[in-house]
This record gives C-alpha cells, structure tokens and sequence, in this order.
C-alpha cells in the first residue's frame, strides 16, 4: 500500500535566468577554439598558403618552422613528398570534420526516430525494435565498416553511411529510456487527458524534453566519430589519395616517425586538439544544463 | 524586551534550557546572489519542552534547523551557507562554532532530527533492522552484537512497531509508510538523543497514521525527557503536540507563544490570517492574500508589511519582539 | 440528467504470475451520482481507491464491472473523434502542478494546448482566450511568457487550472489540488475553484485526503476506505454526525 504521499511544501518560485548564460568558464574557451578549428577548415580554400596535392621533391621532409631547418614558407614543414603539411591540415580538418558530423548527424537521427518510436509505441514495437538494436549492438563495428566500404567502395557517402551505421544503436537506447520515463510525467499525461495525439506528445513534450541529454550525448560522441573516420583513413580504407583527411596523414607518415615526426605528429595533434575542445565542452554543458534544471 | 534576554513564553530557568540560539543568520548562496533565510533568530528550548516553528515555504524553519547541524554545507549539499550567530547547547557549547569532529559527536549522541520523507531517510538496499544496529553501533560503541540485537528489538517495540524480528528482516520499500516513519524515529531514537529535531515527519503520511505518529511521538518525549523542535506548516499538528509555538515569516520569528493563547487569542497579523486561512474553517475576512516577499527584498522593517491590513508608515521600521501578556509578538500595534 | 453517475463500478487489477502480486480490488461496487452543477468531495487514505475513481471519471481507466456514465457519455466505449470531443467535456487538475507542466514550455503554450489540439478557433482567438483565463485565474497576463520554474506552487496550480477550463469543459475532476500548497495559498486556489464554479457552472469531483478542504469547498461527500463507499451524503450531515466507524476516526483526527 503506498501512501498519501504529498510532496513537501514547494520551494520558492526561481528567478527567470537566461539559459546557457554566457559566462567566461573553460567551456566557453573551449568553444572558441573549436570554432577558430573549423573556421579555418571551412577557409581552406582561401587561406591555405599551398596546393595541398602540390609534389615538390625539392623541398621534401622539410621540419616545422621552430626546428632547425623549417622555413616560413611551410610552417608547418613538408611531408616525405614534399606537399605542405599546413595546407594539408587546414584540408583535411575539413575533410575529416565534415565526414565524422556528417556521420554523427545519420546516426543520431536514425537512432532517435527509433529510440521514439520504441519508446512510445506499444510492447510489440518496443520489443522488435531493440531486438533489431540488439543485432546491431553485437555486430562488431570495424568488421561491420570494413564490410560496408568493401562491398561499396570508399566513397565519402558510403563513410558517412557507414559510420552512421555503427553508431545509432547506442543512441536509440539511450532515447528509448529516456522517453519511457518522459511518458510516466505528469505533463505527459495531462496532455493525454486533453486529447493529444501520440504525435503531438512526441514532438511537443518528449523532443524538446530530450534536447539537453541529446546535445551532452552528442557532444561527447564527436570525438569518437572523428577518431573512427581518423582510424579507417589510418588502416588505409577510408578516405582515398589524394583527397587529404588527418587520419590519412597519420598513416602515411608512420613510415616516417623517427626521423620526420611532423608527418604524423602534427595532424595527431590536431585531432587530440578537436577532441578535447569537444570533451570540455561537453563536460561544461552538462554542468550548466543540470543546473539549470535543478536549482 | 531585546533580543539579549532569553525569550520564551514561559518562564525558563536559564539552568534548564538545553538549546540557546541567538541572532542566527542563514545565508543561501544562489546563482541570482546571496539569499537570507534566516534573519537573525533567538530561540530558547527547555529540556522536556516541545516547540513548534510554524511557517510557509521560505520562512526558514527549515534552513534554521539544518544549520544546528550544519547539514547546509558540503558534504550535506553542493554549496556551502553562511551561518553566523550561536546557538548553545547544553553540554556542547556553541553549535554553530563547534569543529567538524565535535559535530559528528554531537550527531551521534545528541541531537538527531528526522525529515520528511521516511524512504528517502532509509537506505533501500539494507534491511531495517541492520540500519537500526548500524546507528546503535555509532551512537554505543560500547554494546555487542548481541546486546544491539536486543535493544533494536526494544527499540522497535518503542515505537510501537509490531513483530519486530520479522519487522527487521524487512527492506524499506516493504515496509508502508507509517512504518517506515517509525524506523527513522527507532534510528533516531538509537542515540538516545536530548534533542530530537522533526522537520515535516508527518507531512507526507495519512491522516489516522499521522494521529498515530503524533501520539507516539509525544508519548516518547514524555518517557525519555527528550526536548523536541517539530517543525510543519500545518497548523492542525501544532495543535496536537506543541508545548509553544514559534510562528517564522520571511526569515524572522513574528510571534512566540504558548500553545493555548496562539490558538485563542493570536497576536500578530500573520498568525491570525494563517489561523483563519485553513481550509474549513470560514473567518474570509481575516484571510491572507498574496504572497510572501521574495527574502532577497526584504527591508529591514516588517516583511509582512506589504500584505497586512493594518499596515502604516511606521511598520517600515526595525520591529523588535515585544512581550504581550504570556506571547511576544513582532508587530506593534499589538497592544501589551 | 446527472453529470456523473457511477452504477457498481468495480476496478480489478490483475495478479501477475511474474512478477508475483496478488489481484487487487481498488474499487469495490461503488455507486456514485453527481448531479450537474455540483461539487462533489472523495474522501479517503492512500489506497481507498479515490484516485482509481478519478481516473474512471476521466475515461483514462475502464471498469471491470458496472456502469459508468460521465456528461452523457459512456468513456470507456468511445473511440476516435467522440473520445476526442469527450476529453474536452471532461478535464482534469492534479496534485502535483510542477510535475503537470513541461518544462520546456511556455505557460501560454501550455494553456494553449486544449485549444491547439480540438482546433478551437484561429491563433489570435487562441491567443486571447488565453489572456482571458489567465485573468479568470487571477494571473497577470505576462505571465503567458514565462516558464514552470519561474513560478511559485500557488501560480503553478492556477496554470493547470486555466489549462483545464480553457475548454469550457462540463466536468472537473481535481486530485488533491491544494495538498502540496501552503495553508494560505490553499484557501486561495480553494476560493477561486469556488468562483470559477459559480461562473462556468461546473461540476466538480474532488478528490482529498482531507475533511477540511472538503468542507470547505463541496456540497455532497463520499467517503471511501479499500475501495468501498462507506459513508456519503450532503457536507455538513456527514461532517457533523458520521455514521461509519471509519468516518468517525476520520473525523476525529482531522
């Protein structure tokens, strides 16, 4: 027998407070930086000082600018080659950035229709669907990949595809959780009493309800979709010469480690640059958003 | 009267008194800034005494009661309240002041308070009756397994706790709510406490199973001469169990008073608008409306100025408590 | 014709062998008739089974035996559009507003809601009438932008009210509306329940664990212990002279 159980008298009624608001914390330095990351990707184009598929044998395995023997003109020195390496990263932040996003993108949103409709829909749904999930779960990821770019060749679309692939199950889980205790709220269940829709429960009151688990969720998951592109391109299967990506890079130049680190060195900082600005950010958000709502 | 000399609506030897609070200030830190909840209180509470601190959410009943034990700073909660004054307890000096280690003993073997919400109280994943020997443990280092075992089952028949071997094997999700309210009173009454705070116990119960509660509860404090500080908005349990009555507005005591003259005859505005505010019983004159200021806007004079009826200019003024026959009231247009 | 009538309504819920609980009786033949225009009081502990009742008044719950007839309709018999259009005869408020409230809307969004749903007018009509409710309600009208947590118990509260009434409904079914509300704020809510009533002649079903906001506010009352009806009548007969035992012990510790 469960009690009368009436919640304690309420609280005071909160101040209005702007969300997310802007404050001068790690995260918002972290931001910053990811964002001067991408901008300059986005302006490869027109700020990259060379041809990133420009062969100079002259001028090959030329140090950074701060080693002896670097010049200005790399600055971020040349690979076994000859082609800029600052050229090189600008490009392929651009490649690599656009393919893990383009990836996260398909597979948030596959895995979050799922997740929904799991959630909300009856026990039959729910049980087909993470019995599909399961499946998915267990299929080991690589193999799963390697497959896919197998059969279908390494184009950027079948990267995307693929990556996005691999990664939804976890989301569809996570959401399905989340929105079966979303449907037990009182709000949920008073739009129920005024008639709505399943529809109109999910897009007005589960979606806007999942936004700030999603965004943490999401947030922390870039890292890992920018290392999986960064891995296929390593083992050689993923983005194809001469289209650059970091990965690519580290795994051309891993013949060359001892003697001209750069090669590799440079684009692995770079991605352990983009990963970090990610998990700072997203560690930040979390904060605020748990915050705000429990204050 | 000011504020140096014990207040109480009964006369109290100051030998006698086992809990002296004076000029107790509790400041939340928030995002939006510094929020007072108490604003300089000044309590007495005699051994064997039982006082109710009366108020609405935000009045401070319960920031006041947790900073006797300094459970408004970490590792109770996140952020840490500003807590100045003393508050003396007998045996103990000042609580307020006290260190770290003096506190813990004082929580083991002093003073314990009970809150609301018994299941939360409780952990889920211990049986009862462990938890109950867990606190016996702490509270008499010097008893053994066998002699714990024995005085959870004392205990448990205390608190009118029926079968209790059975009763103890139990998890507390097993148990109703009545019962599990009895096991944090067994778990309070382990270290045979002289003070027993009660924030909210019955709030969340049923009304015969609130009766109950009550009932044992003062029958408990009759037998073991414990003091007891209950604290509730519900003005229908301060009837039942109250020796005196300390009415909380906005952070400050308005009004003091023994049991019988707060229902008969209640001095300050707010005490009256509360009494004729309840539910069933029709005074809609005296009714109260609106709502209580936000304690970070509060001025230095009366902060129920703003929604009383007999409000002047002069109530902008510091107000201090003022005896009115055996009561003292925060209001002067009380007539003494 | 009576607004809600219920005619040996029995709730049963089933045992499951899984997960090993014991079927369980929550309501037990009870008869109930609310006249239109009545506000009638539920009284009972936690597992009277006054909550079942009220989900069976709002056609959330069908009853495992007996009639249940709510503002002429039958709910556990409608389908589609007629249960669509029953939902806005029969509304509901509950104990808990801040959980009752998504967070992430707006107060004007969420009143809106009824109105967005039955497709009741064109957005400047919506707009208004939510300014108007608000009114009704004793809310100022910017409160519209504002969200949940920016508002007090007290104002929360009237936001489900104006929700549910926005609709004109018939029937009112209010679940411990003022349990979780100061005493001062709860005669308040229970005064404008009070004039809302008058106004928008209403029938009301609250339900409450306690005598007090029940005397305050209803005319009839039924007092229910383990899912039975064991005492019920005008207000101030029962309040005054309880024939049941359990009534009895009510009272007297109220």
């Amino acid at each position: 027998m469960t009690d009368a159980a009436a919640p304690p008298p309420e609280r005071r009624a909160a101040p209005p407070r702007a969300p997310l608001a802007f404050q001068w914390d790690k995260a918002t330095f972290a931001a910053l930086a990811l964002a001067a990351i991408v901008l300059l990707g986005v302006a490869a184009p027109l700020i990259a000082p060379h041809d990133p598929d420009a062969v100079d044998l002259v001028s090959r395995s030329l140090p950074p600018v701060w080693n002896a023997g670097g010049t200005w003109q790399h600055p971020f020195g040349t690979d076994n080659i000859g082609r800029d390496m600052l050229s090189r990263c600008l490009y392929g932040i651009r490649t690599s950035f656009g393919i893990a996003a383009l990836g996260l993108v398909f597979s948030s949103c596959l895995g979050i229709a799922i997740g929904i409709a799991a959630g909300l829909g009856g026990r039959l749904a729910d049980r087909l669907l993470m019995t599909v999930v399961d499946v998915f779960i267990t299929l080991p990821n690589l193999l799963l990949m390697l497959c896919g770019i197998a059969l279908l060749g390494s184009e950027i679309w079948v990267l995307v595809v693929m990556i996005g692939l691999v990664k939804w199950e976890g989301y569809a889980r996570l959401v399905r959780g989340q929105v079966l205790s979303l449907r037990e709220t009182g709000y949920v269940e008073a739009a129920r009493t005024l008639g709505a829709s399943g529809w109109r429960i999910a897009t007005s009151h589960i979606l806007p309800n999942l936004a700030s688990p999603l965004v943490v969720i999401l947030t922390l998951a870039f890292p890992g979709v920018l290392l999986m592109e960064a891995g296929l391109s390593f083992l050689g299967v993923g983005v194809q010469p001469p289209t650059s990506s970091l990965g690519r890079m580290i795994g051309d130049g891993r013949d060359y480690l001892i003697h001209s680190w750069w090669i590799s060195g440079i684009p692995a900082l770079i991605i352990v640059a983009i990963t970090l600005c990610f998990q700072i950010i997203g560690d930040g958000l979390r904060d605020r958003l748990d915050v705000q709502l429990d204050d | 009267m000011t504020e140096a000399r014990p207040l109480s609506g009964v006369p109290v030897a100051e030998a006698a008194a086992l809990l002296e609070a004076r000029g107790v200030h509790v400041t939340f830190h928030a995002h939006g800034g510094p929020v007072p909840a108490v604003r300089g209180l000044d309590l007495t509470l005699a051994r064997n005494e039982t006082l109710a601190l009366v108020g609405e959410s935000g009045s401070g009943k319960s920031a006041f009661a947790r900073a006797l034990l300094r459970m408004n700073a970490p590792p109770f909660t996140r952020h840490r309240a500003t807590v100045s004054g003393s508050a003396r307890l007998a045996g103990a000096g000042d609580l307020i002041a006290a260190t770290e280690s003096d506190l813990r003993g004082v929580r083991a073997r002093r003073v314990a308070m009970i809150f609301q919400d018994a299941l939360s109280a409780l952990n889920p994943v211990m049986r009862a009756g462990r938890q109950v020997e867990e606190a016996l443990a702490m509270a008499r280092p010097g008893l053994d397994r066998a002699a714990r075992r024995a005085e959870v089952g004392r205990l448990f028949a205390e608190v009118a706790l029926p079968e209790s071997a059975a009763l103890a094997r139990r998890y507390p999700h097993q148990l109703s709510g009545g019962q599990r309210q009895r096991v944090v009173i067994a778990l309070a009454l382990a270290r045979a406490p002289d003070l027993l705070i009660a924030d909210e116990p019955t709030t969340a119960l049923d009304v015969t199973v609130q009766a109950r509660i009550l009932r044992l509860l003062g029958r408990l404090r009759q037998e073991r001469g414990m003091a007891m500080l209950f604290i509730t908005h519900d003005l229908g349990t301060v009837s039942r169990i109250a020796d005196r009555v300390a009415v909380m507005y906005a952070g400050q005591i308005v009004e003091l008073a023994p049991r019988e003259t707060l229902f008969a005859a209640p001095g300050h505005p707010y005490t009256r608008g509360l009494l004729a505010s309840r539910p069933g019983r029709r005074r809609p004159g005296e009714r109260l409306t609106g709502t209580a200021p936000d304690p970070r806007e509060v001025g230095p004079g009366c902060a129920f100025a703003t929604r009383c009826l007999l409000a002047e200019a002069a109530c902008s003024a510091h107000q201090p408590l003022r005896q009115v026959g055996p009561a003292f009231v925060r209001c002067w247009k009380v007539p003494a | 014709m009576s607004a809600v009538v219920l005619d040996g309504v029995t709730v049963r819920f089933g045992g499951s062998l899984l997960r090993r609980t014991a079927p369980f009786t929550a309501l037990d033949r009870v008869d109930l008739t609310v006249a239109p225009g009545e506000i009638c009081g539920i009284v009972g502990e936690s597992g009277s089974g006054k909550t079942t009742l009220g989900r069976v008044v709002l056609g959330l719950l069908p009853p495992s035996d007996g009639r249940v007839a709510v503002a002429g309709a039958v709910p556990a018999a409608l389908r589609g559009a007629h249960r669509r259009r029953f939902r806005a005869r029969v509304q509901c408020v509950f104990q808990d507003s801040a959980a009752a409230l998504n967070p992430r809307m707006s107060i004007g969004a969420a009143i809106q809601e009824g109105l967005d749903i039955h497709r009741v007018g064109d957005g400047p009509a919506r707009a208004r009438a939510v300014h108007d409710m608000l009114e009704c309600v004793g809310l100022p009208r910017r409160t519209a932008e504002r969200y949940p947590h920016e508002l007090s118990g007290g104002q929360r509260q009237r936001v489900t009210i104006a929700r549910a009434l926005i609709l004109r409904p018939e029937v009112l079914v209010a679940d411990e509306p003022v349990s979780a509300l100061d005493v001062s704020v709860q005669a308040q809510i229970l005064d404008l329940l009070a004039t809302l009533h008058a106004e928008m002649a209403l029938t009301i079903l609250l339900i409450s664990h306690d005598l007090h906001v029940v005397r305050e506010l209803c005319h009839t009352v039924a007092i229910l212990q383990a899912g039975r009806v064991v005492e019920a009548g005008d207000v101030e007969t029962v309040m005054t002279g309880p024939r049941h035992p359990y009534a009895r012990r009510l009272l007297a510790d109220a």
